[in-house]
């Protein structure tokens, strides 16, 4: 039987539109998006296995010459569904700024050093019950254009897949109690409270490595599937 | 771990996927990281006609989006998808159905790829030929979902999803045949805003 997931979770989702973020105005649609009910094409998405992540791909403090700069931490979670599921076997990408706040990226001009033992780059597949787990280096706060004294709060960017090509999710972790969160307009465009805690990782004391690394848990909700079949004639 | 689980309260918000993406996602031999994949879905043992499908991105000042990331999904020749909860999977073809691409110093994007077959709408209706599109962007704190269909397909004309576009709108979302060396080549631009704006859906 075919499922549907119900478009009500999306409503977590900031508005396209958030003017306080600048570049939305000219990168958002003005017409209303079209209802559509979900096909075959909408309710399946890509498999890959183990094939795409290489062994250490998601330790980034080894994947230089020497260790990086920065304070490591582990970063780990389960990756479930809104009905409490654990999504097996997915792929779970994350790209960051080094410890100092700048992007391997050639476009980040941000005069912060570049560190040659950390490009910022990950992957990982969730094991079977969805749990994952990263070791990186903790990554800087940096200034951006936005408006003046700009500063995005420290942040790991997070791409997961999920079981269905509408279940795709791209988000950002941020760190607990951090001061820019009340001046950061991309955290704020998600103006439900509740929600945007949910983008805020918990310090893991449990999980922490002693005399190595201190942990940060980061769960990542993906869309559920209505129980109702999505016949709706 | 524990296992036991309480239901979470939503989903995890989307953010945007930032400028800077690309030493991560789509690094393209530039950066010391391997992409996890490419714009070419065509394996040694895909069966189908050979198509490109390209284009470019531009924003609501038609300026081309040069840190636009887009994915495609998609059925094979035969119209099934590459993922289990597809009973009718083939087994012994190596076609995942999935492409990533980001955008050039023009906005330009191409995949190459098969013109997927016929793929049936839950009323058993068959759809015509069409990639399954997610824009990501800097300035996009929600990706955005569309679809490509191929222009000269009779089905076009009955396709339930096409039919549930304003008819001066379908344009934006079936990309053209270009003449090119005898390639097949598609051309279908995205427009985030203006007299084009491509037809998003809400799914």
């Amino acid at each position: 039987m075919t499922l549907s997931y119900p478009l009500q979770s999306l409503t977590a989702h900031p508005p396209r539109l958030s003017p306080g973020y600048k570049s939305t105005v000219k990168r958002s649609p003005t017409k209303p998006l079209i209802p559509m009910r979900h096909t075959l094409s909408e309710l399946t998405g890509p498999v890959y296995g183990h094939e795409t992540v290489r062994e250490n791909d998601n330790d980034l403090t080894l994947q230089g010459k020497g260790e990086p700069l920065g304070e490591r931490i582990i970063v780990h979670g389960h990756v479930l569904d809104e009905d409490g599921r654990g999504v097996p076997n997915t792929l779970v990408e994350l790209w960051q700024a080094n410890a100092c706040g700048r992007y391997v990226h050639v476009v980040d001009q941000h005069p912060a050093p570049l560190d040659p033992n950390f490009t910022g780059a990950g992957r990982t597949q969730s094991d079977s019950e969805g749990y994952y787990r990263f070791v990186t280096i903790k990554p800087g706060a940096y200034p951006w254009g936005n408006h003046h004294n700009a500063w995005r709060p420290a942040h790991i960017h997070f791409s997961v897949f999920g079981h269905s090509f509408v279940s795709r999710l791209v988000t950002q972790m941020y760190f607990p109690g951090d001061p820019l969160f009340p001046f950061d307009p991309i955290f704020n465009s998600v103006t439900d409270e509740k929600a945007r805690n949910r983008m805020v990782s918990g310090f893991d004391l449990e999980n922490t490595k002693p005399d190595w690394a201190l942990c940060y848990r980061f769960n990542i909700v993906l869309r559920g599937r209505n129980a109702t079949p999505m016949e709706t004639k | 771990m524990s296992k036991a689980q309480n239901k979470p309260e939503g989903v995890t918000p989307s953010q945007t996927v930032g400028p800077y993406f690309a030493y991560g996602l789509t690094s393209n031999g530039q950066y010391d990281w391997n992409d996890a994949f490419s714009n070419n879905l065509v394996t040694s043992d895909t069966s189908g006609e050979r198509v490109r499908v390209e284009g470019q991105v531009f924003d609501g000042d038609g300026k081309p989006m040069v840190d636009c990331m887009l994915e495609i999904w998609q059925a094979d020749a035969q119209g099934r998808f590459s993922d289990p909860q597809d009973k009718r999977a083939l087994p012994n073809s190596s076609f995942k159905g999935f492409g990533r691409c980001g955008t050039d110093g023009n906005g330009g994007y191409a995949f190459d790829t098969i013109k997927p077959g016929i793929v049936a709408d839950p009323d058993g209706k068959p759809q015509a030929p069409h990639l399954v599109l997610a824009v990501f962007a800097r300035g996009m704190l929600l990706h955005l979902y569309t679809r490509i269909y191929f222009g000269g397909e009779a089905g076009n004309a009955t396709d339930p999803v096409l039919a549930l576009v304003p008819a001066d709108r379908r344009a934006t979302l079936i990309a053209q045949q270009a003449n090119c060396n005898g390639n097949a080549v598609y051309r279908l631009d995205i427009h985030m805003q203006g007299d084009n704006e491509t037809v998003f859906f809400d799914v």
